[in-house]
């Protein structure tokens, strides 16, 4: 689970892909995610960490979680 | 610490021409609760899809209605128009609040009696009356509302061969000036038709002609439509006045307001475009005041207002079944509100609110219902915030035909509940069971 | 010498693209006014318009959303701007927000805001699909014309016409069509952008021909300049024009004007026919894109219709140089994605 190493994140949720040019915006729980992405943490810590944070059980956060990443992946955002 | 609520982390592409948040934002507020209710709570206990209706609502919209026409003319009656809700509690609410009962069929006609209507307070129109149910009409004293040629035979039949004497107005359709133009119910104005029939009830002794009755259409934006269709009957009125010295009682305008319903492709929102009930009653009081009547002939006005006030006063809530990408990489989300129970989607761009709040980022999303049928769309497509299953939404302004049009299709249709005006909560139908929908049925004894 | 009045104006319509807005045109004239220093906000719908970024004329821009949403949403937008920003005025720009900015007029008032728009009843007179009873009501020249609703409410239409026809959309866009499938594509394409009804008008040959006008509300005409396209875009934009000597046309403006009571900025869209006739085709209800021709040929409109939103005198314009020229031209700016990362995450910059 790696996110390709050019992409831009920025302070307020802003993502550029500079090797296709799309830009995306990220909701607060998608920021906090694809941040934690970028520090290396698997899914299972980033579910841990939203465990604490969230009022969610793990089911539903993993479930989303796994979603989420699947969007990352359609719009080209992950290592193959 | 309290935990925070948890949103599904969401990435949208930017795309020239789709605003983001900021660009729509604020639209799409929570709706955590109905009347001061938390629609969490009601639907705990009531289920999902839940439909509410509130007193309040249209306690104020009749309020509302009633002093912008009285302010502006001395004799004012509404009818109930039973076709856009005839739900028992739904009527007796206009009932209470002073409405007549406005019907279109047999089956509301007895709806209006046993909701206590006295039989002369029961307007009868509709194009398919039979003799039993002219009969009947006739012997209680309702107002017929001619809606052609041959019904004016049959009434006439009617009433000859049991000795009655009918109170009858005529349905009379014309050009005003809009579209679509309304000319398959009553008789024409512009041809003729209408003061002929007119002329035929005066001179028949079975026959009082009580008023003047046109219905120009629904969901009509043009104040001036109204004015020029109340200039009509008002002229039609002297006529009948000069010729036969004879002056109706009542003119009734029928219904047709807008609610404050977005029509699907109108560029600008409803709640900007609705004319007022003000600017509705400026139309049509000052056509009639204005035209030959003498003042102290001024018939009674009747108003059929059925959508516009009962619209806004009905909510339907559900739920969140799933969310999909469709192939154009869209966002799908599925509810378990389909146009079985929203028949009124097909007309409107539908508002709907997340029961809770969300972080305000939106995404493009089409809504289905969870019908196994194409044409179950919610919306086709509008900005709405990334719920997770079981979310919960409420749709607003779901009050008008919507529990009189929708379909039992393959599922049950859910409980329908009222908030009353103390704020107090009461099931007005029960939501179906299987027995409900299959007890009519018989099964052939080889079958069995 | 005495300091200038300072002012605060948010304009719209900054998407100065191939089919421009009058946003930036707008800005560049109240830029060279010598008795205001004004500090401009720029109000964007979407995050592309180019007048975002010309940094050296709009000071800063905030996203607003669209008139769909109704105008209770923009009103608490504006007084979210409002609140960081003082604004005196808004001078919008787009046809499509005119009606709830009319609608908001009273409570912008009451908030602090001025604007200088006409009447609802103004507005409403002049839309296209009333047109034949505006000519009418006015004695105005105007190409026979009827509203449709439906692709068989077209073709009827149709019958009684004579090919090639215009089709044009609710606020914005018209197309010539010559034949049924033709009408019927830009039918299908006009009323899913605009809504209905789409409107179907008599083609009428000939030189078109605009005026720039401005109304006080009272029946003065403040400043018209006539112009002639000389080259038209596929779009039917003017992309070169020249101011003319046509008293006709602003006999006509004065005449529309003075009988209107219009108040606030307008264009005619004329047509004139080979046998001399002037033609209404349209009329915008806001200051058009090519204003700044109007400018530089010595009628400042964008400055005037400030002063006038601000409630102070303005003497009336009587001159105008004929001859004047435009030629628009495009340029591309480069954009630090930065800037666009903001605008986009926090719907101002």
């Amino acid at each position: 689970m790696i996110i390709k190493e050019n992409i831009a994140l920025s302070e307020n949720g802003f993502v550029f892909n500079p090797s296709t040019g799309d830009s995306f915006t990220l909701n607060n729980t998608g920021k906090e995610v694809l941040m934690m992405i970028k520090d290396g943490k698997n899914l299972s810590q980033i579910a841990d960490l939203m465990l604490v944070r969230y009022d969610a059980d793990r089911v539903t956060i993993e479930r989303y979680l796994e979603d989420f990443l699947n969007d990352l992946s359609l719009n080209n955002l992950m290592e193959e | 610490m309290a935990k925070l609520i948890f949103e599904r982390p969401t990435i949208t592409r930017l795309t020239p021409g789709v605003p983001s948040k900021h660009g729509v934002g604020t639209a799409i507020a929570p709706m955590p609760l109905i009347e001061g209710i938390k629609v969490d709570d009601l639907m705990d206990k009531y289920g999902s899809p839940l439909s509410i209706f509130s007193e309040r609502t249209i306690q104020k919209g009749m309020e509302d209605i009633k002093r912008a026409f009285s302010i502006r003319y001395p004799k004012v009656q509404m009818a109930w128009s039973y076709k856009t809700n005839y739900m028992d509690a739904i009527c007796r609410i206009f009932h209470k609040e002073g409405s007549w009962a406005e019907v279109v069929s047999g089956f509301e006609y007895e709806k209006a009696l046993r909701n206590g209507v006295r039989g002369e307070n029961i307007i009868f129109n509709g194009p398919a009356k039979n003799a039993a149910e002219l009969e009947k009409a006739v012997r209680n004293g309702s107002f017929i509302h001619i809606d052609h040629l041959d019904e004016l035979y049959l009434l006439s039949d009617v009433c000859h061969r049991q000795n009655l004497e009918a109170r009858v107005a005529v349905r009379v359709n014309m050009d005003i000036g809009i579209y679509p133009k309304w000319d398959r119910f009553g008789l024409n104005y512009e041809n003729g038709e209408a003061w002929d029939v007119i002329n035929r009830i005066m001179i028949n002794p079975k026959m009082k002609l009580m008023g003047l009755h046109t219905h120009i259409g629904t969901y009509i934006m043009s104040t001036d439509a109204y004015r020029i269709a109340a200039t009509k009957l008002a002229d039609l009125a002297c006529n009948i006045a000069q010729k036969f010295d004879h002056y109706i009682s009542y003119i009734d305008m029928g219904g047709g307001f807008a609610s404050k319903n977005t029509l699907r492709g109108a560029f600008l929102s409803g709640e900007d475009t609705t004319p007022s009930f003000d600017e509705y009653a400026e139309a049509i009081t000052s056509a009639i005041i204005n035209s030959q009547i003498k003042p102290d002939k001024l018939p009674t006005l009747i108003l059929e207002t059925g959508r516009a006030l009962i619209d806004n006063a009905g909510f339907t809530t559900g739920s969140v079944i799933a969310n999909k990408r469709l192939s154009d990489s869209r966002r799908a989300t599925i509810v378990d509100v389909g146009v079985n129970l929203l028949f009124t989607s097909f007309w409107y761009d539908h508002k709907i609110h997340p029961v809770n709040s969300h972080s305000g980022l939106v995404e493009e999303t089409t809504i289905y219902g969870p019908l196994c049928m194409n044409i179950d769309v919610i919306r086709p497509s509008l900005m709405f915030p990334a719920l997770k299953s079981g979310d919960r939404f409420v749709i607003t302004r779901t009050g008008a035909y919507n529990t009189t049009q929708w379909m039992q299709f393959i599922t049950y249709r859910p409980n329908v509940i009222l908030i009353d005006h103390n704020r107090e909560v009461h099931v007005i139908r029960k939501g179906e069971t299987l027995e409900d929908i299959s007890h009519n049925e018989e099964i052939p004894e080889y079958l069995k | 010498m005495t300091a200038l009045r300072k002012v605060t104006v948010a304009v719209t319509g900054l998407n100065n693209i191939d089919s421009p807005g009058p946003g930036i045109p707008v800005i560049r004239g109240l830029k060279e006014s010598k008795e205001f220093d004004l500090r401009i906000i720029g109000l964007a719908y979407e995050h592309l318009e180019p007048g975002i970024y010309m940094s050296d004329l709009v000071d800063k821009t905030y996203m607003i959303p669209y008139p769909a949403e109704g105008k209770d949403v923009l009103f608490n937008r504006l007084v979210e701007i409002y609140q960081k920003e003082k604004l005196d005025a808004i001078i919008p720009n787009f046809d499509a927000e005119l009606f709830s900015f009319i609608k908001l007029e009273k409570k912008l008032e009451e908030s602090g805001i001025k604007t200088y728009l006409p009447s609802l009843e103004q507005f409403e007179e002049r839309n296209k699909s009333n047109l034949p009873a505006y000519g009418e009501k006015y004695g105005v020249n105007v190409p026979s014309g009827t509203e449709v609703f439906s692709i068989s409410d077209l073709d009827n239409t149709l019958k009684s016409m004579n090919y090639p026809v215009m089709i044009k959309g609710k606020y914005y866009d018209a197309f010539k069509a010559f034949s049924l499938e033709q009408a019927v594509s830009y039918f299908t394409n006009m009323s899913e952008k605009w809504g209905l009804p789409v409107i179907v008008q008599e083609f009428i040959r000939g030189t078109e021909v605009n005026v720039i006008a401005l109304g006080d509300g009272k029946g003065n005409l403040i400043a018209a300049v006539p112009m002639r396209k000389q080259y038209i875009t596929d779009k039917g934009k003017a992309w070169g024009g020249i101011t003319i000597d046509d008293k006709s046309m602003l006999d006509l403006a004065k005449k529309i004007i003075s009988k209107t009571k219009w108040k606030g900025g307008m264009e005619l869209e004329l047509i004139r026919t080979t046998d001399n006739k002037l033609y209404l085709l349209e009329i915008n209800p806001r200051i058009p894109a090519w204003v700044y021709l109007a400018v530089g040929a010595g009628q400042n409109i964008p400055e005037a219709l400030l002063k006038l939103t601000l409630g102070m005198d303005v003497k009336p314009y009587t001159k105008y140089d004929f001859g004047k020229m435009f030629v628009r031209y495009s340029y591309d700016m480069i954009v630090d994605l930065e800037l666009f990362s903001r605008l986009t995450t926090t719907g101002e910059l």
